[in-house]
């Protein structure tokens, strides 16, 4: 029998703020353990949380941009539980009222685009870190309260390398739209993993399976590649699958049970007395749209349709979004566009690998325009276009000045070329010869040889046919 | 009294509570005659009326995005029973 896995996800993410989402202390990564705590966020009685109004914004503008609808009230209720990095015994959450709910995202999967369902994603807070030590465990709370949006997703996935393409294009939507900065080294990003499995054909849902606390995507790709067949093995030899959670080993490679926590799952959420409902008016929605920025998908699209570009030259644009934004500035003055991606990708990238930024280049956006046409026009090499590039990316100086000063303009005499042609065969009678008996690729050889006797100013079309009508027997 | 269904062991566990057998026996008739107050409540049709979870009407209630100090590291470990090198010290945690 054929079995089909079928997985939804759980992503947590750490929002982009200066605050955390009930006080006033920094929202910081690497600081000393608890400095960044308060009576708040450590959770002393007689403390009254206040909503950070950009963890709002933010929460909304990803549901725009996961095209979610935003419901016109949401409210924050207690999740009740016991665990030493929880320092108030519940965590805030948005339990039955949560800010977006009911959208979609689409990305590129296997040749194609796919597209899945988004059941909510809500605002909540983090918890502190623990650190293990032989006899106790230490806890930090600088992460307590950090807000956290909880993205979760329908049971849409099928796969592993699908789950790893839909985070991936999750990661890039928050990037995007300056909601996390999705730093994994920094844990901004967690996922909890649902997996089923069943035949194939059949429409009910199996037993779920969770896998908790999941820090990077390869590890949930791995988990998967391990979880699915796992499941079906336990299948197709007779047994049954009950709904448990699983760990993650990464360097074992294994999920195994996790020890069930009894009564795991009686949170006895209720509206938290502390915090009154937020109601998004049309003047604020107005400010939180005027937020929402072109998708990733959308934008290499566009590239791809705008443009004519390559897919691969558009990925790249798409993933660097500063080069991307001045490829864009220049190719629409230029009327080549594709040749200006070719440079931009190809030469500038690599420079700018040595430590230059773009907004400290010498050359104006205009010179690579120039440079194309150049070439378009046959006035210089595309070898010595290579020149060309190099210094007026040293000098900041106008290719046609460069060209004039180091006498790049390309040979299109015949005369001249005749001449260089000559002393070509004349210096290398053995390859002459070869072409002559009939071996073609030698023909290559000597236009070489007239390049480097023109100092790569002869046109090389022109230099092959001079070269094949003097070798015809 | 309307405790069918009422486990007090259950909940206690779930508060992180024990309970001597006798706070058991005085207990269960303490928290039966609360919930048989609700259940007297429950008396009441509250068909088409929305739950409220807070009787002001008061919504919206937020702050500006802005770092405020936080507390000396010392000063916010001054209650913990244990502390070391900056961090609570607690119980060993297993999962």
């Amino acid at each position: 029998m054929e079995y089909e896995a079928v997985i939804g996800l759980e992503t947590h993410v750490q929002l982009k703020t200066r605050s955390k989402m009930w006080c006033g202390c920094a929202n910081e990564f690497g600081a000393p353990p608890n400095t960044h705590v308060c009576p708040v966020c450590l959770g002393l009685p007689g403390v009254l949380p206040v909503a950070n109004d950009e963890a709002l914004r933010l929460t909304v503008l990803t549901g725009l941009l996961l095209h979610c609808q935003i419901p016109g009230r949401a409210k924050f209720d207690r999740k009740n539980y016991f665990y030493p990095d929880m320092p108030k015994n519940y965590q805030i959450t948005q339990y039955d009222q949560p800010s977006t709910a009911n959208g979609w995202v689409e990305f590129e999967f296997a040749g194609g685009l796919a597209r899945v369902r988004i059941t909510r994603a809500h605002l909540e807070e983090d918890v502190g870190k623990s650190f293990h030590f032989e006899r106790h465990s230490g806890v930090d709370f600088n992460r307590a309260g950090v807000p956290l949006l909880e993205i979760v997703s329908e049971p849409d996935l099928r796969s592993a390398d699908m789950a790893h393409a839909y985070l991936t294009a999750m990661k890039d939507i928050l990037v995007y739209g300056g909601i996390s900065d999705c730093d994994m080294e920094k844990g901004m990003v967690r996922c909890d993993v649902n997996v089923s499995v069943r035949p194939r054909g059949e429409t009910k849902l199996g037993a779920k399976i969770e896998i908790k606390n999941m820090n990077s995507f390869s590890g949930v790709r791995r988990a998967l590649d391990y979880e699915i067949p796992r499941q079906i093995a336990v299948l197709e030899q007779g047994g049954r699958l009950a709904q448990e959670t699983r760990r993650w080993d990464d360097p074992a490679g294994i999920t195994e049970p996790m020890r069930s926590k009894e009564d795991a799952h009686d949170y006895r959420y209720f509206p938290d007395p502390d915090l009154m409902p937020f109601e998004p008016v049309e003047a604020w929605l107005t400010e939180v749209k005027a937020r929402v920025v072109e998708l990733p998908l959308a934008r290499k699209q566009r590239f791809i349709h705008d443009y004519q570009l390559p897919a691969g030259n558009a990925e790249v644009f798409k993933n660097d979004v500063p080069l991307g934004d001045y490829f864009e500035r220049v190719a629409r003055q230029s009327s080549n566009p594709k040749s200006i991606a070719n440079w931009v990708i190809n030469n500038l990238r690599a420079r700018l690998a040595e430590g230059t930024t773009l907004a400290g280049l010498k050359f104006r956006p205009g010179s690579l325009i120039e440079l194309v046409a150049l070439v378009e026009a046959k006035t210089i090499s595309t070898s010595a276009a290579q020149q060309v590039f190099a210094e007026m990316f040293d000098t900041g100086k106008a290719p046609a000045q460069i060209v004039q000063e180091r006498g790049l303009a390309q040979v299109s005499d015949a005369s001249a070329i005749e001449q260089f042609c000559d002393q070509a065969i004349a210096a290398h009678p053995g390859p002459a010869a070869d072409f002559k008996a009939g071996k073609a690729a030698a023909l290559n050889f000597l236009k070489g040889q007239v390049m480097k006797l023109s100092r790569g100013k002869a046109n090389p079309s022109l230099a092959g046919e001079v070269l094949e009508r003097k070798l015809k027997p | 009294m309307s405790t069918a269904g009422f486990d007090l062991r259950y909940v206690a566990r779930l508060a992180r509570l024990e309970l001597a057998p006798e706070e058991e026996s005085r207990f269960g008739p303490q928290f039966g005659s609360i919930l048989d107050y609700f259940a007297k409540l429950k008396e009441l049709n509250v068909s088409g009326l929305e739950p409220t979870a807070h009787p002001v009407p008061l919504v919206n209630v937020t702050r500006p995005d802005a770092v405020r100090p936080s507390l000396p590291q010392d000063e916010a470990l001054r209650n913990a029973p244990a502390h070391a090198g900056g961090l609570f010290i607690v119980p060993k945690i297993v999962e």
